[in-house]
Protein backbone atom coordinates (compact mmCIF):
# COMPACT_ATOMS: atom_id res chain seq x y z
CA UNK A 1 0.00 0.00 0.00
CA UNK A 2 2.70 2.45 1.07
CA UNK A 3 4.77 1.96 -2.04
CA UNK A 4 1.78 2.46 -4.36
CA UNK A 5 0.71 5.68 -2.71
CA UNK A 6 4.22 7.08 -2.61
CA UNK A 7 4.74 6.68 -6.33
CA UNK A 8 2.83 9.71 -7.67
CA UNK A 9 4.70 11.99 -5.28
CA UNK A 10 8.04 10.83 -6.63
CA UNK A 11 6.82 10.83 -10.23
CA UNK A 12 5.64 14.41 -9.87
CA UNK A 13 9.17 15.49 -9.02
CA UNK A 14 10.93 13.40 -11.61
CA UNK A 15 8.73 14.00 -14.66
CA UNK A 16 8.44 17.06 -16.89
CA UNK A 17 6.66 20.12 -15.42
CA UNK A 18 2.90 19.97 -15.04
CA UNK A 19 2.03 22.47 -17.76
CA UNK A 20 4.07 20.54 -20.29
CA UNK A 21 2.34 17.28 -19.33
CA UNK A 22 -1.01 19.05 -19.76
CA UNK A 23 -0.10 20.38 -23.19
CA UNK A 24 1.22 16.98 -24.28
CA UNK A 25 -2.10 15.33 -23.35
CA UNK A 26 -4.27 15.96 -26.40
CA UNK A 27 -7.59 15.02 -24.76
CA UNK A 28 -6.95 17.31 -21.81
CA UNK A 29 -5.93 20.22 -24.02
CA UNK A 30 -8.98 19.83 -26.24
CA UNK A 31 -11.26 19.49 -23.20
CA UNK A 32 -9.82 22.58 -21.53
CA UNK A 33 -10.20 24.59 -24.75
CA UNK A 34 -13.88 23.65 -25.22
CA UNK A 35 -14.66 24.13 -21.54
CA UNK A 36 -12.94 27.52 -21.56
CA UNK A 37 -14.97 28.49 -24.61
CA UNK A 38 -18.26 27.49 -22.94
CA UNK A 39 -17.33 29.42 -19.77
CA UNK A 40 -16.45 32.47 -21.87
CA UNK A 41 -19.78 32.18 -23.72
CA UNK A 42 -21.68 31.93 -20.45
CA UNK A 43 -19.95 34.99 -19.00
CA UNK A 44 -20.15 37.09 -22.16
CA UNK A 45 -23.64 36.03 -23.32
CA UNK A 46 -25.16 39.56 -23.16
CA UNK A 47 -22.19 41.05 -25.04
CA UNK A 48 -22.21 38.30 -27.67
CA UNK A 49 -25.83 38.57 -28.79
CA UNK A 50 -27.45 41.80 -27.57
CA UNK A 51 -30.83 40.04 -27.85
CA UNK A 52 -33.21 38.95 -25.10
CA UNK A 53 -33.51 35.15 -24.65
CA UNK A 54 -37.12 35.56 -23.43
CA UNK A 55 -38.36 37.98 -26.13
CA UNK A 56 -41.12 36.30 -28.14
CA UNK A 57 -41.96 37.27 -31.70
CA UNK A 58 -44.85 35.17 -32.95
CA UNK A 59 -44.51 36.55 -36.47
CA UNK A 60 -41.04 35.07 -36.73
CA UNK A 61 -41.71 31.54 -35.44
CA UNK A 62 -39.63 28.49 -36.43
CA UNK A 63 -37.25 30.31 -38.77
CA UNK A 64 -34.55 27.93 -40.04
CA UNK A 65 -30.86 28.49 -39.27
CA UNK A 66 -28.53 30.13 -41.78
CA UNK A 67 -27.47 26.86 -43.44
CA UNK A 68 -31.13 25.87 -43.85
CA UNK A 69 -31.98 29.04 -45.80
CA UNK A 70 -32.45 31.39 -42.85
CA UNK A 71 -31.13 34.91 -42.47
CA UNK A 72 -28.25 36.28 -40.39
CA UNK A 73 -30.79 38.07 -38.16
CA UNK A 74 -31.25 34.71 -36.42
CA UNK A 75 -28.13 32.68 -37.25
CA UNK A 76 -29.50 29.53 -35.56
CA UNK A 77 -33.12 30.28 -36.44
CA UNK A 78 -35.97 30.81 -33.99
CA UNK A 79 -38.03 28.46 -31.79
CA UNK A 80 -41.78 27.89 -31.73
CA UNK A 81 -42.33 31.17 -29.88
CA UNK A 82 -40.09 33.16 -32.20
CA UNK A 83 -37.26 33.52 -29.71
CA UNK A 84 -33.74 33.83 -31.14
CA UNK A 85 -32.25 30.33 -30.84
CA UNK A 86 -28.61 31.45 -30.72
CA UNK A 87 -29.36 33.81 -27.81
CA UNK A 88 -31.16 31.07 -25.88
CA UNK A 89 -28.31 28.67 -26.57
CA UNK A 90 -25.71 31.14 -25.22
CA UNK A 91 -27.72 31.90 -22.08
CA UNK A 92 -28.36 28.16 -21.63
CA UNK A 93 -24.63 27.65 -21.07
CA UNK A 94 -25.04 29.65 -17.83
CA UNK A 95 -27.69 27.29 -16.49
CA UNK A 96 -25.70 24.14 -17.23
CA UNK A 97 -22.51 25.54 -15.69
CA UNK A 98 -24.24 26.91 -12.60
CA UNK A 99 -25.98 23.56 -12.04
CA UNK A 100 -22.78 21.63 -12.59
CA UNK A 101 -20.62 23.72 -10.27
CA UNK A 102 -23.23 24.23 -7.53
CA UNK A 103 -24.50 20.64 -7.41
CA UNK A 104 -20.99 19.18 -7.52
CA UNK A 105 -19.96 21.53 -4.69
CA UNK A 106 -22.84 20.39 -2.48
CA UNK A 107 -22.22 16.71 -3.14
CA UNK A 108 -18.46 17.25 -2.99
CA UNK A 109 -18.64 18.68 0.53
CA UNK A 110 -20.91 15.88 1.79
CA UNK A 111 -19.00 13.08 0.08
CA UNK A 112 -15.55 14.37 0.98
CA UNK A 113 -16.39 14.81 4.66
CA UNK A 114 -17.90 11.31 4.83
CA UNK A 115 -15.15 9.67 2.80
CA UNK A 116 -12.21 11.26 4.60
CA UNK A 117 -13.73 10.59 8.02
CA UNK A 118 -14.31 6.93 7.11
CA UNK A 119 -10.85 6.46 5.63
CA UNK A 120 -8.98 8.26 8.41
CA UNK A 121 -10.75 7.02 11.53
CA UNK A 122 -11.75 3.57 10.25
CA UNK A 123 -13.56 1.26 12.68
CA UNK A 124 -17.18 2.06 13.46
CA UNK A 125 -17.16 5.35 11.56
CA UNK A 126 -16.00 3.49 8.48
CA UNK A 127 -18.73 0.88 8.93
CA UNK A 128 -21.38 3.59 9.28
CA UNK A 129 -20.18 5.48 6.21
CA UNK A 130 -19.90 2.29 4.15
CA UNK A 131 -23.49 1.49 5.12
CA UNK A 132 -24.62 4.98 4.13
CA UNK A 133 -22.89 4.57 0.78
CA UNK A 134 -24.66 1.24 0.11
CA UNK A 135 -27.97 2.86 1.05
CA UNK A 136 -27.34 5.76 -1.29
CA UNK A 137 -26.24 3.45 -4.14
CA UNK A 138 -29.43 1.43 -3.76
CA UNK A 139 -31.58 4.48 -4.40
CA UNK A 140 -32.24 4.95 -8.11
CA UNK A 141 -30.85 8.49 -8.66
CA UNK A 142 -32.84 9.44 -11.74
CA UNK A 143 -36.14 8.24 -10.28
CA UNK A 144 -35.50 9.69 -6.81
CA UNK A 145 -34.38 13.06 -8.17
CA UNK A 146 -37.35 13.17 -10.56
CA UNK A 147 -39.81 12.23 -7.82
CA UNK A 148 -38.61 14.89 -5.38
CA UNK A 149 -38.16 17.68 -7.92
CA UNK A 150 -41.52 17.03 -9.56
CA UNK A 151 -43.35 16.93 -6.23
CA UNK A 152 -41.68 20.02 -4.71
CA UNK A 153 -41.80 21.89 -7.99
CA UNK A 154 -38.84 22.62 -10.22
CA UNK A 155 -36.73 25.71 -9.67
CA UNK A 156 -33.01 26.10 -10.21
CA UNK A 157 -32.39 25.95 -6.45
CA UNK A 158 -34.48 22.82 -5.92
CA UNK A 159 -32.79 21.03 -8.83
CA UNK A 160 -29.33 21.95 -7.53
CA UNK A 161 -30.18 20.93 -3.95
CA UNK A 162 -31.70 17.58 -4.94
CA UNK A 163 -28.90 16.61 -7.33
CA UNK A 164 -26.29 17.78 -4.81
CA UNK A 165 -27.84 15.86 -1.93
CA UNK A 166 -28.13 12.66 -3.99
CA UNK A 167 -24.86 12.51 -5.92
CA UNK A 168 -22.25 12.39 -3.16
CA UNK A 169 -21.61 8.63 -3.42
CA UNK A 170 -18.64 8.68 -5.79
CA UNK A 171 -16.95 11.43 -3.77
CA UNK A 172 -17.31 9.34 -0.61
CA UNK A 173 -16.06 6.12 -2.24
CA UNK A 174 -12.99 7.70 -3.84
CA UNK A 175 -12.07 9.92 -0.88
CA UNK A 176 -12.38 6.97 1.49
CA UNK A 177 -9.95 4.77 -0.42
CA UNK A 178 -7.59 7.69 -1.16
CA UNK A 179 -7.46 8.60 2.53
CA UNK A 180 -6.78 4.98 3.49
CA UNK A 181 -3.77 5.01 1.17
CA UNK A 182 -2.15 8.05 2.80
CA UNK A 183 -3.32 7.63 6.39
CA UNK A 184 -0.36 5.45 7.48
CA UNK A 185 2.36 7.25 5.53
CA UNK A 186 5.35 8.62 7.39
CA UNK A 187 4.38 12.27 7.27
CA UNK A 188 1.01 11.53 8.85
CA UNK A 189 2.64 9.44 11.57
CA UNK A 190 5.13 12.26 12.09
CA UNK A 191 2.35 14.81 12.45
CA UNK A 192 0.64 12.54 14.97
CA UNK A 193 3.82 12.06 16.98
CA UNK A 194 4.43 15.79 17.38
CA UNK A 195 0.91 16.03 18.80
CA UNK A 196 -1.11 17.56 15.94
CA UNK A 197 -4.87 17.33 16.42
CA UNK A 198 -6.88 15.06 14.14
CA UNK A 199 -8.57 18.08 12.58
CA UNK A 200 -5.23 19.66 11.77
CA UNK A 201 -3.85 16.43 10.28
CA UNK A 202 -6.97 16.03 8.14
CA UNK A 203 -6.80 19.61 6.88
CA UNK A 204 -3.05 20.01 6.36
CA UNK A 205 -1.74 16.48 5.71
CA UNK A 206 -4.56 14.35 4.34
CA UNK A 207 -6.63 16.77 2.26
CA UNK A 208 -3.76 18.21 0.18
CA UNK A 209 -2.61 14.69 -0.65
CA UNK A 210 -5.98 13.45 -1.86
CA UNK A 211 -6.76 16.73 -3.67
CA UNK A 212 -5.85 15.55 -7.17
CA UNK A 213 -8.27 12.64 -6.91
CA UNK A 214 -10.90 14.99 -5.51
CA UNK A 215 -10.54 17.24 -8.54
CA UNK A 216 -10.98 14.29 -10.90
CA UNK A 217 -14.19 13.14 -9.18
CA UNK A 218 -15.44 16.73 -9.00
CA UNK A 219 -15.16 17.21 -12.77
CA UNK A 220 -16.85 13.89 -13.54
CA UNK A 221 -19.63 14.62 -11.03
CA UNK A 222 -20.08 18.06 -12.56
CA UNK A 223 -20.77 16.37 -15.89
CA UNK A 224 -23.12 13.95 -14.14
CA UNK A 225 -25.09 16.81 -12.53
CA UNK A 226 -25.40 18.68 -15.83
CA UNK A 227 -26.61 15.53 -17.56
CA UNK A 228 -29.12 14.84 -14.79
CA UNK A 229 -30.53 18.39 -14.90
CA UNK A 230 -30.89 18.16 -18.67
CA UNK A 231 -32.71 14.82 -18.37
CA UNK A 232 -35.01 16.16 -15.63
CA UNK A 233 -35.82 19.27 -17.63
CA UNK A 234 -36.28 17.20 -20.79
CA UNK A 235 -38.93 15.12 -19.02
CA UNK A 236 -40.67 18.37 -18.06
CA UNK A 237 -39.98 17.80 -14.37
CA UNK A 238 -36.83 19.90 -13.90
CA UNK A 239 -36.38 23.65 -14.26
CA UNK A 240 -39.46 25.41 -15.59
CA UNK A 241 -39.99 27.28 -18.85
CA UNK A 242 -39.11 29.88 -20.04
CA UNK A 243 -35.59 29.28 -18.67
CA UNK A 244 -33.28 28.45 -21.61
CA UNK A 245 -32.02 25.14 -20.15
CA UNK A 246 -30.56 23.01 -22.95
CA UNK A 247 -32.55 19.99 -21.77
CA UNK A 248 -35.74 22.03 -21.83
CA UNK A 249 -34.90 23.34 -25.31
CA UNK A 250 -34.57 19.75 -26.57
CA UNK A 251 -37.94 18.96 -24.99
CA UNK A 252 -39.61 21.97 -26.59
CA UNK A 253 -38.05 21.12 -29.94
CA UNK A 254 -39.20 17.49 -29.69
CA UNK A 255 -42.67 18.34 -31.03
CA UNK A 256 -41.07 19.76 -34.18
CA UNK A 257 -38.75 16.80 -34.73
CA UNK A 258 -40.20 15.99 -38.15
CA UNK A 259 -39.84 19.31 -39.91
CA UNK A 260 -37.50 21.37 -37.73
CA UNK A 261 -34.98 18.80 -36.45
CA UNK A 262 -32.35 21.50 -35.79
CA UNK A 263 -34.40 22.61 -32.76
CA UNK A 264 -33.35 19.33 -31.13
CA UNK A 265 -29.98 18.90 -32.83
CA UNK A 266 -28.51 22.26 -31.79
CA UNK A 267 -29.03 22.31 -27.99
CA UNK A 268 -28.31 18.56 -27.85
CA UNK A 269 -24.97 19.00 -29.62
CA UNK A 270 -24.09 21.85 -27.25
CA UNK A 271 -24.85 19.61 -24.29
CA UNK A 272 -22.85 16.74 -25.79
CA UNK A 273 -19.85 18.99 -26.46
CA UNK A 274 -19.87 20.45 -22.94
CA UNK A 275 -20.16 17.00 -21.32
CA UNK A 276 -17.46 15.64 -23.63
CA UNK A 277 -15.15 18.50 -22.69
CA UNK A 278 -15.68 18.03 -18.94
CA UNK A 279 -15.13 14.27 -19.24
CA UNK A 280 -11.95 14.81 -21.25
CA UNK A 281 -10.69 17.25 -18.62
CA UNK A 282 -11.48 14.80 -15.81
CA UNK A 283 -9.85 11.83 -17.56
CA UNK A 284 -6.91 14.05 -18.55
CA UNK A 285 -6.26 15.31 -15.01
CA UNK A 286 -6.26 11.73 -13.80
CA UNK A 287 -3.79 10.68 -16.51
CA UNK A 288 -1.50 13.62 -15.75
CA UNK A 289 -1.55 13.39 -11.95
CA UNK A 290 -1.86 9.63 -11.44
CA UNK A 291 -1.30 7.71 -14.68
CA UNK A 292 -1.39 4.34 -12.89
CA UNK A 293 -5.15 4.72 -12.34
CA UNK A 294 -5.92 4.89 -16.03
CA UNK A 295 -8.73 2.48 -16.88
CA UNK B 1 -19.68 -19.76 2.26
CA UNK B 2 -22.50 -20.14 4.80
CA UNK B 3 -21.40 -17.39 7.18
CA UNK B 4 -20.49 -15.07 4.32
CA UNK B 5 -23.92 -15.61 2.80
CA UNK B 6 -25.65 -14.92 6.11
CA UNK B 7 -23.64 -11.76 6.78
CA UNK B 8 -24.26 -10.46 3.29
CA UNK B 9 -27.96 -11.28 3.54
CA UNK B 10 -28.34 -9.39 6.82
CA UNK B 11 -26.56 -6.39 5.34
CA UNK B 12 -28.84 -6.46 2.28
CA UNK B 13 -31.90 -6.56 4.54
CA UNK B 14 -30.67 -3.64 6.64
CA UNK B 15 -29.92 -1.62 3.52
CA UNK B 16 -33.32 -2.47 2.04
CA UNK B 17 -35.19 -1.31 5.14
CA UNK B 18 -33.16 1.91 5.41
CA UNK B 19 -33.55 2.72 1.72
CA UNK B 20 -37.29 2.16 1.79
CA UNK B 21 -37.57 4.43 4.87
CA UNK B 22 -35.51 7.16 3.16
CA UNK B 23 -37.53 6.86 -0.07
CA UNK B 24 -40.81 6.89 1.82
CA UNK B 25 -39.91 9.95 3.90
CA UNK B 26 -38.48 11.78 0.90
CA UNK B 27 -41.62 11.40 -1.19
CA UNK B 28 -43.92 12.09 1.76
CA UNK B 29 -42.12 15.33 2.56
CA UNK B 30 -41.88 16.55 -1.05
CA UNK B 31 -45.52 16.17 -2.01
CA UNK B 32 -48.80 16.61 -0.23
CA UNK B 33 -51.04 13.63 -0.84
CA UNK B 34 -54.04 15.47 0.61
CA UNK B 35 -53.71 18.22 -2.00
CA UNK B 36 -53.31 15.57 -4.71
CA UNK B 37 -56.60 13.97 -3.62
CA UNK B 38 -58.54 17.10 -2.72
CA UNK B 39 -57.49 19.04 -5.78
CA UNK B 40 -56.79 22.78 -6.00
CA UNK B 41 -60.30 23.79 -4.87
CA UNK B 42 -60.25 21.94 -1.52
CA UNK B 43 -60.60 24.03 1.64
CA UNK B 44 -58.26 23.72 4.61
CA UNK B 45 -60.97 21.87 6.56
CA UNK B 46 -61.40 19.34 3.75
CA UNK B 47 -57.63 18.85 3.49
CA UNK B 48 -57.42 18.28 7.26
CA UNK B 49 -60.24 15.75 7.01
CA UNK B 50 -58.43 13.86 4.22
CA UNK B 51 -55.20 13.88 6.27
CA UNK B 52 -57.01 12.46 9.30
CA UNK B 53 -58.76 9.81 7.19
CA UNK B 54 -55.49 8.62 5.66
CA UNK B 55 -53.53 8.85 8.91
CA UNK B 56 -51.22 11.53 7.52
CA UNK B 57 -51.32 13.37 10.85
CA UNK B 58 -49.52 10.52 12.59
CA UNK B 59 -45.72 10.33 13.05
CA UNK B 60 -43.78 9.40 9.92
CA UNK B 61 -42.39 6.22 11.47
CA UNK B 62 -45.91 4.95 12.22
CA UNK B 63 -47.02 5.77 8.69
CA UNK B 64 -43.94 4.07 7.30
CA UNK B 65 -44.46 0.87 9.31
CA UNK B 66 -48.08 0.76 8.19
CA UNK B 67 -47.09 1.27 4.58
CA UNK B 68 -44.28 -1.30 4.79
CA UNK B 69 -46.57 -3.85 6.42
CA UNK B 70 -49.05 -3.49 3.59
CA UNK B 71 -46.31 -3.38 0.94
CA UNK B 72 -44.86 -6.69 2.14
CA UNK B 73 -48.29 -8.21 1.60
CA UNK B 74 -48.31 -6.80 -1.93
CA UNK B 75 -50.72 -3.95 -1.12
CA UNK B 76 -49.37 -0.58 -2.26
CA UNK B 77 -52.72 1.19 -2.10
CA UNK B 78 -54.67 2.60 -5.02
CA UNK B 79 -53.40 4.92 -7.72
CA UNK B 80 -54.90 8.40 -7.30
CA UNK B 81 -55.04 8.80 -11.06
CA UNK B 82 -56.14 5.38 -12.33
CA UNK B 83 -58.17 4.50 -9.20
CA UNK B 84 -56.89 0.91 -9.43
CA UNK B 85 -54.46 -1.02 -7.20
CA UNK B 86 -50.86 0.14 -7.69
CA UNK B 87 -49.47 -3.41 -7.54
CA UNK B 88 -51.61 -4.50 -10.49
CA UNK B 89 -50.53 -1.44 -12.49
CA UNK B 90 -46.86 -2.23 -11.95
CA UNK B 91 -47.24 -5.93 -12.76
CA UNK B 92 -49.10 -5.02 -15.92
CA UNK B 93 -46.34 -2.61 -17.07
CA UNK B 94 -43.36 -4.68 -15.95
CA UNK B 95 -42.93 -6.97 -19.01
CA UNK B 96 -42.13 -4.03 -21.30
CA UNK B 97 -39.49 -2.63 -18.94
CA UNK B 98 -37.96 -6.06 -18.27
CA UNK B 99 -37.80 -6.82 -22.00
CA UNK B 100 -36.10 -3.50 -22.59
CA UNK B 101 -33.73 -3.90 -19.63
CA UNK B 102 -32.69 -7.46 -20.50
CA UNK B 103 -32.12 -6.72 -24.17
CA UNK B 104 -30.18 -3.57 -23.25
CA UNK B 105 -27.86 -5.35 -20.80
CA UNK B 106 -27.30 -8.11 -23.40
CA UNK B 107 -26.49 -5.46 -26.00
CA UNK B 108 -24.08 -3.80 -23.57
CA UNK B 109 -22.20 -6.91 -22.51
CA UNK B 110 -22.11 -8.52 -25.97
CA UNK B 111 -20.42 -5.41 -27.35
CA UNK B 112 -18.50 -4.01 -24.39
CA UNK B 113 -16.78 -7.21 -23.17
CA UNK B 114 -15.35 -8.36 -26.54
CA UNK B 115 -14.37 -4.77 -27.28
CA UNK B 116 -12.65 -4.46 -23.90
CA UNK B 117 -10.79 -7.76 -24.43
CA UNK B 118 -9.58 -6.83 -27.90
CA UNK B 119 -8.56 -3.36 -26.68
CA UNK B 120 -6.60 -4.95 -23.83
CA UNK B 121 -4.81 -7.35 -26.19
CA UNK B 122 -3.64 -4.50 -28.39
CA UNK B 123 -3.22 -1.43 -26.18
CA UNK B 124 -2.85 1.85 -28.10
CA UNK B 125 -3.77 0.19 -31.40
CA UNK B 126 -6.45 1.73 -33.62
CA UNK B 127 -9.06 -0.63 -32.17
CA UNK B 128 -8.11 0.36 -28.60
CA UNK B 129 -8.38 4.02 -29.50
CA UNK B 130 -11.74 3.46 -31.23
CA UNK B 131 -13.05 1.62 -28.18
CA UNK B 132 -11.86 4.42 -25.90
CA UNK B 133 -13.44 7.10 -28.11
CA UNK B 134 -16.71 5.17 -28.09
CA UNK B 135 -16.53 5.06 -24.30
CA UNK B 136 -15.76 8.77 -23.92
CA UNK B 137 -18.56 9.67 -26.33
CA UNK B 138 -20.93 7.32 -24.51
CA UNK B 139 -20.27 9.04 -21.19
CA UNK B 140 -21.05 12.44 -22.69
CA UNK B 141 -24.10 11.42 -24.75
CA UNK B 142 -27.42 12.52 -23.21
CA UNK B 143 -29.60 9.46 -23.80
CA UNK B 144 -32.73 11.50 -24.52
CA UNK B 145 -30.89 13.36 -27.27
CA UNK B 146 -29.33 10.18 -28.68
CA UNK B 147 -32.81 8.63 -28.83
CA UNK B 148 -34.33 11.60 -30.65
CA UNK B 149 -31.46 11.68 -33.14
CA UNK B 150 -31.92 7.95 -33.85
CA UNK B 151 -35.62 8.63 -34.49
CA UNK B 152 -34.70 11.40 -36.96
CA UNK B 153 -32.23 9.07 -38.66
CA UNK B 154 -34.11 5.76 -38.74
CA UNK B 155 -37.75 6.81 -38.67
CA UNK B 156 -37.72 10.09 -40.61
CA UNK B 157 -34.77 10.18 -43.03
CA UNK B 158 -34.55 6.39 -43.59
CA UNK B 159 -37.95 5.15 -42.41
CA UNK B 160 -37.00 1.60 -41.45
CA UNK B 161 -37.82 1.53 -37.72
CA UNK B 162 -40.99 2.56 -35.87
CA UNK B 163 -40.49 5.68 -33.72
CA UNK B 164 -42.82 4.74 -30.87
CA UNK B 165 -44.95 2.00 -29.35
CA UNK B 166 -44.26 -1.59 -28.32
CA UNK B 167 -46.13 -3.82 -30.73
CA UNK B 168 -43.24 -6.06 -31.79
CA UNK B 169 -39.53 -6.74 -31.45
CA UNK B 170 -38.59 -4.06 -33.99
CA UNK B 171 -40.03 -1.46 -31.60
CA UNK B 172 -37.35 -2.36 -29.08
CA UNK B 173 -34.30 -1.93 -31.35
CA UNK B 174 -33.70 1.80 -30.92
CA UNK B 175 -34.61 1.87 -27.19
CA UNK B 176 -32.22 -1.06 -26.61
CA UNK B 177 -29.37 0.69 -28.38
CA UNK B 178 -29.96 3.96 -26.49
CA UNK B 179 -30.25 2.33 -23.05
CA UNK B 180 -27.46 -0.16 -23.73
CA UNK B 181 -25.00 2.45 -24.99
CA UNK B 182 -25.29 4.41 -21.74
CA UNK B 183 -23.90 1.46 -19.77
CA UNK B 184 -21.22 0.49 -22.30
CA UNK B 185 -18.38 2.84 -21.28
CA UNK B 186 -18.16 1.54 -17.71
CA UNK B 187 -18.31 -2.16 -18.70
CA UNK B 188 -15.82 -1.70 -21.54
CA UNK B 189 -13.29 0.17 -19.38
CA UNK B 190 -13.49 -2.34 -16.55
CA UNK B 191 -13.06 -5.31 -18.91
CA UNK B 192 -10.10 -3.62 -20.58
CA UNK B 193 -8.26 -2.69 -17.39
CA UNK B 194 -9.06 -6.08 -15.79
CA UNK B 195 -7.75 -7.94 -18.85
CA UNK B 196 -4.57 -5.84 -18.98
CA UNK B 197 -3.90 -6.57 -15.32
CA UNK B 198 -4.60 -10.29 -15.63
CA UNK B 199 -2.51 -10.68 -18.81
CA UNK B 200 0.62 -9.46 -17.01
CA UNK B 201 0.14 -11.87 -14.09
CA UNK B 202 2.35 -14.85 -13.32
CA UNK B 203 -0.19 -17.60 -13.96
CA UNK B 204 -0.76 -16.38 -17.50
CA UNK B 205 2.97 -16.48 -18.14
CA UNK B 206 3.01 -19.99 -16.69
CA UNK B 207 0.11 -21.04 -18.90
CA UNK B 208 1.96 -19.79 -21.97
CA UNK B 209 5.16 -21.43 -20.74
CA UNK B 210 3.34 -24.77 -20.47
CA UNK B 211 2.73 -24.40 -24.17
CA UNK B 212 -1.03 -23.86 -23.97
CA UNK B 213 -2.57 -22.40 -27.05
CA UNK B 214 -3.33 -18.69 -27.18
CA UNK B 215 -7.07 -19.23 -27.41
CA UNK B 216 -7.18 -21.49 -24.38
CA UNK B 217 -5.07 -19.16 -22.23
CA UNK B 218 -7.21 -16.19 -23.16
CA UNK B 219 -10.59 -17.70 -22.52
CA UNK B 220 -9.99 -20.30 -19.85
CA UNK B 221 -7.42 -18.48 -17.75
CA UNK B 222 -7.46 -14.77 -18.43
CA UNK B 223 -11.05 -13.82 -19.25
CA UNK B 224 -12.49 -15.92 -16.45
CA UNK B 225 -10.59 -13.90 -13.88
CA UNK B 226 -10.96 -10.55 -15.58
CA UNK B 227 -14.71 -10.98 -15.86
CA UNK B 228 -15.35 -11.39 -12.12
CA UNK B 229 -15.60 -7.66 -11.31
CA UNK B 230 -17.47 -7.14 -14.58
CA UNK B 231 -20.25 -9.44 -13.33
CA UNK B 232 -20.90 -7.12 -10.36
CA UNK B 233 -20.77 -4.06 -12.57
CA UNK B 234 -23.18 -5.59 -15.08
CA UNK B 235 -25.63 -6.34 -12.25
CA UNK B 236 -25.35 -2.76 -11.00
CA UNK B 237 -25.81 -1.41 -14.52
CA UNK B 238 -28.85 -3.62 -15.07
CA UNK B 239 -30.40 -2.14 -11.93
CA UNK B 240 -29.61 1.39 -13.13
CA UNK B 241 -31.07 0.58 -16.55
CA UNK B 242 -34.42 -0.55 -15.15
CA UNK B 243 -34.70 2.60 -13.05
CA UNK B 244 -33.22 4.80 -15.77
CA UNK B 245 -35.53 3.45 -18.46
CA UNK B 246 -37.92 6.30 -17.57
CA UNK B 247 -36.10 8.58 -20.04
CA UNK B 248 -35.97 6.03 -22.85
CA UNK B 249 -39.56 4.90 -22.31
CA UNK B 250 -40.80 8.47 -22.45
CA UNK B 251 -39.01 9.12 -25.77
CA UNK B 252 -40.18 5.97 -27.52
CA UNK B 253 -43.60 5.89 -25.82
CA UNK B 254 -42.96 2.41 -24.43
CA UNK B 255 -45.61 1.96 -21.78
CA UNK B 256 -43.50 0.22 -19.16
CA UNK B 257 -42.97 1.02 -15.48
CA UNK B 258 -40.69 3.95 -16.36
CA UNK B 259 -43.50 5.50 -18.36
CA UNK B 260 -45.87 4.78 -15.47
CA UNK B 261 -43.45 6.54 -13.10
CA UNK B 262 -43.27 9.53 -15.43
CA UNK B 263 -47.06 9.82 -15.61
CA UNK B 264 -47.33 9.40 -11.84
CA UNK B 265 -44.83 12.19 -11.20
CA UNK B 266 -46.60 14.57 -13.55
CA UNK B 267 -49.94 13.91 -11.83
CA UNK B 268 -48.48 13.79 -8.28
CA UNK B 269 -49.74 10.20 -7.95
CA UNK B 270 -47.84 9.56 -4.71
CA UNK B 271 -48.76 5.90 -4.06
CA UNK B 272 -47.46 4.94 -7.51
CA UNK B 273 -44.25 6.97 -7.07
CA UNK B 274 -43.70 5.36 -3.63
CA UNK B 275 -44.28 1.86 -4.95
CA UNK B 276 -42.02 2.23 -7.99
CA UNK B 277 -39.15 3.67 -5.91
CA UNK B 278 -39.56 0.82 -3.43
CA UNK B 279 -39.72 -1.76 -6.17
CA UNK B 280 -36.61 -0.64 -8.07
CA UNK B 281 -34.52 -0.08 -4.92
CA UNK B 282 -35.37 -3.51 -3.59
CA UNK B 283 -34.74 -5.11 -6.95
CA UNK B 284 -31.36 -3.36 -7.15
CA UNK B 285 -30.41 -4.62 -3.68
CA UNK B 286 -31.44 -8.14 -4.67
CA UNK B 287 -29.38 -7.90 -7.87
CA UNK B 288 -26.21 -6.75 -6.10
CA UNK B 289 -26.73 -9.49 -3.49
CA UNK B 290 -26.98 -12.14 -6.21
CA UNK B 291 -23.96 -10.68 -7.99
CA UNK B 292 -21.95 -10.89 -4.77
CA UNK B 293 -22.99 -14.51 -4.32
CA UNK B 294 -21.98 -15.31 -7.89
CA UNK B 295 -18.66 -13.57 -7.28
CA UNK B 296 -18.06 -15.53 -4.09
CA UNK B 297 -18.76 -18.72 -5.99
CA UNK B 298 -16.41 -17.75 -8.85
CA UNK B 299 -13.67 -16.41 -6.57
CA UNK B 300 -12.98 -18.38 -3.37
CA UNK B 301 -10.85 -15.52 -1.96
CA UNK B 302 -14.02 -13.48 -1.38
CA UNK B 303 -15.99 -16.09 0.56
CA UNK B 304 -13.07 -17.00 2.79
CA UNK B 305 -11.53 -13.56 3.32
Amino acid sequence: MTAIAAEPVLAARAGPPLWRRILRHRGLTAGLLILGLVIAIALLAPVLTGKDPYLQDLLRRLKPPVWGGGSWDNPLGTDNLGRDYLTRLLYGARISLVIGVAAASVSGIIGTLLGIAAGYFGGRIDLAVTFLISVRLSMPVVLAALAVVSLIGGSLTVVIAVIGLLNWDRFAVVMRSATMQVRDLDYVTAAKSVGCSNLRILATEILPNVASQLIVVATLEMAHAILLEAALSFLGLGVRPPLPSWGLMVAEGKNHLLFEPWLVAIPGSALFLLLLAINLVGDGIRDVTAPEQRG
Amino acid sequence: MGSYLLKRLLLALAVAVTVSLVNFTMVLMSGDIAVSIGGPTATYEQLDQIRRDLGLDRPIVVQYLNWLGNALRGDFGDSLFYRTPVAALIVERLPVTLTLGISAILFTTLIAIPLGVVAALRPNSWIDRTALSLAVAGQAMPSFWFGLMLIVLFSVIFPILPPSGAEGWEYFIMPTVVLGYSAMPAVMRLTRSGMIEVLTSDYIRTAYAKGLRNFKVLFKHALRNAVIPVVSLAAVQFGYMLAGSIVVESIFALHGTGFLAWEAMKTADLPVVQAILFFFSTFYILLTFLADMLNAWLDPRIRIG
